[in-house]
């Protein structure tokens, strides 16, 4: 495949290199501004409305308050570790960027056929940074919620994954590039069930909406990076955003079809924008709408509701693979039906274990 | 058999519903320096108002006062009458509890309608005679005078501003 600019490596490597972290400092901005913004009329207010037209450069100031913050390790911290954490946090972001098409074949790595597969690998490595927080501040709670984070988080994997690999079975690829052309009509109205299930682990992925248990900022705010200050926090603020960036993008990339729209040869990376944004929007709403789990329920919902629904969403989509040679649309209806049956059922069966445990004397 | 929906993701959808209406409804925030809020008619705020002509210097109020914060000085003017050297009100000690205001025999103190008194010095906060004075720009508070009441404008409620039926 030939490369964008010149044809030339370095030329290629470096202007998508400036585009990548300019689109994750940008889009963490936009989206912290957009989340903000829309959180006000949701809840009868107005949201940041001082700093510039419409409140538009909160999201600078706020970004010079914290730089300007002093940076505060704690005595017994592992400094290396405590350093080297919020880059680990930070990395997979870039990383997963580096593979993901802005348009039909411009990207970083313009066309990795093993896509899809390098974003799951990659993206379950924040994890890592998560403990390694957690663990070099030297204080027995940023463990804890470090532990529960991470539990979480890796409880959320599986369904996603499973979620994914329906829409690889359906495309036959695992080249993003090939998903995109493999859309005959939206993914999220072929497979609903998928795109529910991706939508809700994706949620409790990026630590968002009723699932953001281990952030919580109205009750035990967050944790894990309760030792750190100033530009570290701040890294850990930008990847939890740039990671709500990076899932919306995927989402939007397999379930709506990413750059492809009227007129995708021109204005094909302003679709994939306007689609990732949307996703995020609709983040917000569930965010703002729904009330925090607590902790058995999340793990609950991810192991006994989402995982079994996950399996047979991908037995349903496998069969219909085999079985018609061709994904005609009509398996559209199929598929709601299925997705709804399967959701009453599983309602219908969802039990959150003893509920209030009593200690015997 | 008949199903009910709300365990199964009924009562989910409706919650959606309701923020989503919630984008169209009237927002409840005071966007405070252009848009102000008419207080209660018998507002116990931040002002006190001294009548000059009325005041005979008898410093009832300033016994009255629990934090002992009014200073009166008088000294003995044209036919044997007090006049009144010097009134101060440290208003960053006052708790505007009206007792003065209640305590005064011949109707010389009031409390004011107004409210945005914050100031960068705390000496600032140290009102003398002139500026306690009566004048007619201050809107006087109908707290202990309710024949103030019919002249003063009606409160805004936050329940009609939000769109809603408010009581009259």
């Amino acid at each position: 495949m030939e490369l964008w600019p010149l044809d030339n490596y370095w030329a290629h490597f470096g202007l998508f290199a400036v585009i990548i972290i300019v689109f994750v400092l940008m889009g963490v901005m936009a989206y912290i501004y957009v989340e903000r913004r829309a959180f006000g009329p949701f809840q009868l207010r107005w949201g940041p409305n001082r700093a510039g037209p419409f409140g538009i450069l909160q999201p600078v100031a706020d970004a010079i308050k914290v730089l300007l913050k002093e940076d505060i390790v704690p005595n017994k911290a592992d400094k290396w570790v405590h350093w080297l954490a919020p880059v680990v946090v930070f990395l997979p972001i870039l990383m997963i960027l580096a593979v993901v098409p802005f348009h039909e074949g411009h990207g970083l790595v313009p066309d990795l056929n093993v896509g899809i597969l390098y974003v799951v690998a990659i993206s379950a490595l924040g994890v890592v940074g998560i403990f390694m927080a957690g663990w070099a501040s030297n204080n027995k709670y940023s463990l804890i919620s470090a532990m529960r984070a991470i539990a979480a988080m890796i409880s959320y994997e599986i369904p996603l994954v499973l979620s994914i690999i329906g829409v690889v079975l359906i495309t036959g690829s695992l080249s993003m590039n090939d998903i995109v052309a493999g859309h005959t009509i939206p993914f999220f109205l072929l497979t609903p069930l998928g795109f529910l299930i991706f939508l809700l682990s994706a949620m409790s992925e990026i630590n968002r909406g009723p699932f953001d248990l281990m952030e919580a900022d109205s009750e035990i705010v967050a944790g894990f990076h309760i030792e750190y200050s100033g530009m570290k926090f701040a890294m850990f603020y930008l990847a939890e955003y740039g990671h709500a960036l990076v899932m919306s993008a995927i989402a939007a990339i397999l379930f709506f079809r990413g750059w492809e729209g009227p007129g995708s040869e021109y204005i094909g990376v302003l679709w994939f924008l306007v689609k990732t944004l949307f996703i995020f929007v609709v983040l917000i709403w569930m965010r703002v709408t729904f009330p925090r789990l607590r902790i058995d329920q999340l793990m609950a919902f991810a192991w006994k509701f989402l995982f079994p629904l996950a399996l047979i969403n991908l037995l349903v989509v496998g069969a219909e693979v085999v079985a018609l040679e061709e994904i005609p649309w009509w398996v559209l209806f199929v598929n709601f039906a299925v997705a709804f049956v399967l959701i009453l059922l599983w309602s219908k069966f969802f039990k959150l274990g003893g509920g209030r445990v009593e200690v015997k004397v | 058999m008949k199903l009910k929906f709300e365990r199964y993701g009924k009562g989910l959808a409706k919650g959606m519903a309701v923020t989503f209406r919630h984008l169209f409804r009237q927002r409840i925030t005071t966007q405070y320096p252009e848009e102000k809020l008419i207080p209660s008619k018998r507002f116990r705020g931040y002002e006190l108002i001294w009548d000059k002509e009325r005041c005979t210097g008898c410093a009832t109020c300033a016994r009255s006062c629990p934090q002992g914060e009014i200073v009166i000085v008088t000294s003995r003017g044209e036919g044997n009458k007090y006049v009144v050297d010097k009134f101060e009100l440290d208003s960053g000690r006052c708790i505007f509890c009206g007792l003065c205001v209640e305590a005064c025999p011949y109707d010389a103190l009031f409390l004011g309608l107004a409210y945005e008194r914050a100031s960068y010095r705390r000496g600032e906060l140290v009102l003398s005679k002139e500026q306690l004075e009566r004048t007619p720009e201050k809107q006087i508070s109908a707290y202990f005078h309710p024949e103030f009441e019919a002249s003063l404008p009606q409160q805004t409620l936050l329940l009609e501003r939000a769109g809603r039926k408010g009581q009259k």
